[in-house]
């Protein structure tokens, strides 16, 4: 992996930070001692990667580096040692199929499959529209859902080849299926519902019957998000 | 201080010291790749594991303090086992080309492999293997040998000041890279190859050209710059091969500079090979000694000894210019000169052109105030000492010249003369650092000397040194930086002009006037040769340089690698530099050239030998016998109250890599200055 596999070769000429940003960066350089603003590096790297379409061109590591009083190397080594740095374009939608053993155990080479099947691409590939692209990545922390795909923010669990393809499908169409499991369970409640302490949850009615969330599991992880940001 | 157990031997160590280094101290060896004692500790290799007592594992002795009652085992089964599992781990992806590789024979893989791994490989998998890397025309990259110690990224980022090299990826997927394959903007850059523990990065003018045990290695002392830095001349038959660092912790530590190491492909090229003489068509041709002597002594006897001078050139050694300075008592004449630049600067007062606190006393400087030089292309090694200062000190260094890149922060005071009168006057905002700093260093650059109003600035300085107390018992802060290897010797032997005599400045002035009529230039270049046209020119040098352009007569000598010679650095520091391979055809020892025609024109100097005129030499100056040694001078007031000219304080030098005949025949020091050159142009497409 030299530096020209790990980089696109269309690299946009400027990057510049939107002025939401600049608000977003100045507080997050403000959170770290005088001096240590090098600190902010990861925080700038994904603010960079959300603005521009999900990958960070080299203009950006540049810029950042000239913000935070950084040697340029040290940005990139920083963007190229963590996979969820982007610095090559990803699809509109960027799947990140995790293959670690849990999920390779219940089935994620399925899944794998179903991709190259419906949109022929394999790990590290962008299907010729941008609208795909698929990333075999390590643990994603949800092993009690396995299989999972992560798209782009959000998290679909308990897959198999064929809820893959109706994912893939439903994106094709720019339609966002809810996120979570597909079997439509409650995080990693039991398929079959509740299987223990159904009488308090009951009396409690943090939990209906059916095992759903109250709330939208969309507008959930939307909150979620915009929390982190206006935290950020 | 701790004291810890080795092996039951027990030793005690300083504070703060590892537990590898308290294992040398005990007498035992440890294997280590990212280790380096003058680098920060990076602990990745993992070949330094050791035992200790109560813990589960082994330990990393690098990066592991050592602390009181430890009890260290290096021998035990686990220690081993642990060494040939990490040395297995480090062959899995590194290739066993080692007999195309140019680190044989010199690498640390190979001879640890030998000493700590096991004497075969259980891996069958396909190896890993990497693209090279372009790091310009100084460093050949083999990227597939790579271990990742990263001692060269380390370097880079701790020693050279520029953070050029880092590692990108993960895992198995790490790759040593400059960033975009840029050439490393630093004139120590070649160090990384000696810091290379395999053979990822090697010497790229040295490439497949030979094998360590096929060189004979001669100890000598390095010329480009007035350091001084130790050097150790590679050589196989009649050519010098390359040219590594050697350890002197007073002078260069152990890094020397890139033109040290790579100007020596200029001795192949546009040597002088023989005498020359100008014929009547105006052309140089070849001549026999005899000959070019004899037009010498006629010319000679034609012109007034008034009318005759010498100067001598920035890398001529102390012997010749002795031998020169008894013909020239014995000619007549007081036209001499050592300073071809046209220094300000007086051989009376020792203390005054010295590097007086030392290159080792920057390590106790506390502040540093630098006036009309540019260490990091003057004495790129020196420039990485005071940025070590800094970095163990954070101590506040100001600059009176333009804005450049010291590689540390710097206080740029502007480059008026007025910036140096108001800190004499204590009016300036950087005397504050002055007054409170125990030991207060100052640095002055031939970019102050060889200003007319050096002498008047050198008396504010004077006045500063004088209410900062700069200079007390056991502390001289007052420096002058040289950029000429041979500029203290010729001041200490006082190669200078005499009674009535000029020097090089009026010389030249005169001879374009036609009041000069005969000048030898010995080995001096960079000089108006333009005012010497009507001139009677011998030079006596080792290139075919400026000086041999409009010279009438040349007489060819040795380059520094070809003669044994005393040099004395900036600190005044006497070193020898010794001959590694011959003068090419009928080139002589500089020296002796000047005896024989002292013995042609009838008034033969008093020795025949180098050895007898060195113990001369001695007589006359007894601290020259003082090899390796400091000798210290009382510190009298210089400069003396005149007019200061407005024109701003500039560093004399403004090019690193081509500054003398050697460095400027050398294709690699252009190749590199190019390849520096295309740094800041924009990457050109692909």
């Amino acid at each position: 992996m030299s530096i020209h596999d790990l980089v696109a070769d269309d690299q946009p000429d400027k990057f510049a930070f939107s002025s939401e940003n600049e608000a977003l960066i100045k507080k997050i350089i403000a959170k770290y001692p005088e001096g240590k603003q090098a600190s902010a590096v990861m925080p700038l790297l994904d603010l960079a990667q959300r603005q521009h379409d999900n990958w960070i061109p080299m203009s950006a590591i540049e810029l950042i580096a000239e913000r935070l009083d950084m040697a340029k190397i040290r940005v990139l080594e920083v963007a190229s040692f963590y996979t969820m740095y982007n610095l090559k374009p990803v699809g509109k939608y960027f799947f990140q199929l995790c293959g670690t053993t849990p999920c390779m155990l219940r089935g994620s080479d399925d899944l794998s499959r179903c991709v190259k099947d419906k949109l022929n691409i394999s790990s590290g590939e962008i299907t010729p529209d941008g609208k795909f692209s698929i990333l075999e990545v390590e643990c994603l922390g949800a092993c009690v859902n396995a299989p999972i795909v992560q798209v782009n923010d959000d998290f679909y669990e308990d897959l198999d080849y064929d809820s893959m393809a109706s994912l893939i499908d439903s994106f094709a169409e720019d339609l966002p299926p809810p996120i979570g499991s597909v079997k439509s369970r409650s995080g990693s409640q039991a398929v079959t519902g509740p299987t223990s302490l159904t009488k308090l949850t009951e009396k409690q009615n943090v939990v209906k019957s059916s095992g759903k969330l109250k709330k939208e599991p969309n507008s959930l992880s939307e909150h979620v998000r915009n929390k982190v940001h206006a935290s950020g | 201080m701790p004291k810890l157990t080795v092996n039951s031997i027990e030793v005690e160590v300083e504070q703060g010291a590892s537990v590898l280094q308290a294992c040398e101290e005990a007498g035992f060896e440890i294997p280590r790749f990212c280790y380096h004692e003058r680098l920060s500790i990076a602990g990745n290799c993992r070949m330094c594991l050791v035992d200790m007592e109560r813990a589960p594992k082994p330990i990393a002795s690098c990066a592991m303090p050592a602390s009181d009652g430890m009890v260290i085992d290096t021998q035990s089964e686990r220690v081993k086992k642990a060494r040939e599992g990490v040395m297995e781990f480090l062959l899995l992806n590194h290739p066993l080309d080692c007999p195309i590789c140019d680190q044989g024979g010199e690498c640390d893989l190979q001879d640890q492999a030998m000493g700590y791994g096991l004497d075969g490989s259980r891996y069958k998998e396909t190896k890993r293997a990497v693209e090279e890397k372009q790091m310009g025309p100084l460093i050949k990259t083999i990227m597939t040998r790579c271990i990742h110690c990263t001692r060269c990224v380390r370097f880079a980022t701790e020693v050279a000041g520029v953070p050029d090299l880092g590692a990108i990826g993960r895992g198995e997927q790490v790759e040593i890279t400059t960033y975009l394959e840029k050439t490393i903007a630093s004139e120590l850059s070649a160090n990384v190859i000696d810091l290379c523990p395999v053979g990822a990065l090697t010497s790229k003018p040295y490439a497949f050209i030979s094998r360590p045990w096929e060189l004979s290695k001669t100890e000598s002392v390095d010329v480009m710059d007035a350091q001084g830095s130790n050097i150790r001349i590679d050589s196989r038959g009649n050519q010098v091969l390359r040219i590594m660092p050697r350890l002197n912790e007073e002078v260069n530590e152990e890094w020397i500079t890139d033109k040290a190491r790579f100007a020596i492909d200029g001795l192949k090229n546009q040597r002088l090979d023989r005498p020359y003489v100008r014929g009547t068509n105006g052309k140089l041709e070849p001549s026999s000694w005899d000959n070019a002597f004899k037009i010498i002594a006629k010319q000679l006897k034609k012109v007034k000894p008034d009318n005759f001078g010498v100067i001598a050139g920035d890398q001529i050694d102390a012997e010749t210019m002795f031998a020169m300075k008894l013909l020239m008592e014995k000619i007549g004449s007081p036209h001499m000169d050592c300073r071809q630049d046209g220094a300000n600067i007086e051989g009376s007062a020792r203390a005054g052109y010295l590097f007086n606190s030392s290159i080792a006393g920057i390590d106790d400087a506390d502040a540093l105030l630098i006036i009309g030089s540019n260490p990091r292309i003057e004495a790129p090694v020196l420039n990485a000492r005071i940025r070590k200062r800094y970095l163990n000190a954070g101590i506040p260094v100001g600059y009176i010249g333009p804005t450049v890149d010291l590689t540390y922060p710097t206080n740029f005071l502007g480059s008026d003369p007025s910036v140096l009168q108001a800190i004499a006057e204590k009016k300036h905002p950087f005397c504050k650092f002055f007054k409170s700093a125990k030991n207060p260093m100052i640095i002055v650059g031939n970019g102050l000397l060889i200003r007319d109003d050096a002498k008047a600035l050198l008396n504010y300085i004077s006045t500063i040194i004088k209410n900062f107390e700069v200079i007390y018992k056991g502390w001289n802060g007052f420096n002058v930086l040289h950029t000429a290897a041979s500029r203290v010797a010729g001041l200490d032997i006082s190669f200078l002009p005499g009674k009535n005599g000029k020097s090089a400045k009026k010389m030249l002035k005169d001879a374009s006037a036609g009041k000069m009529q005969m000048i030898w230039l010995l080995g001096a270049d960079e000089i108006d040769t333009a005012k010497l046209k009507n001139t009677f020119v011998v030079y006596q040098g080792h290139h075919g340089d400026a000086g041999a352009h409009i010279a009438d007569i040349i007489l060819p000598g040795a380059a520094y690698t070809e003669k044994n010679g005393i040099y004395l650095n900036f600190e005044g520091r006497v070193q020898e530099v010794r001959r590694a391979t011959f003068p090419p055809g009928e080139a002589k020892d500089d020296w002796s050239i000047i005896r024989a025609f002292s013995g042609f024109i009838g008034h033969p100097l008093s020795f025949d030998s180098h050895d007898a005129c060195r113990q001369m030499l001695f007589t006359n100056h007894p601290h020259f016998a003082e090899i390796g040694q400091l000798h210290k001078s009382r510190w009298r007031r210089i400069g003396k109250p005149g007019k200061v000219f407005n024109s701003p304080i500039l560093p004399a030098l403004t090019e690193f890599y081509m500054t003398c005949p050697m460095s400027r025949a050398s294709q690699t020091m252009a190749d590199t200055r190019t390849s520096r050159e295309n740094n800041s142009k924009p990457m050109a497409a692909e």
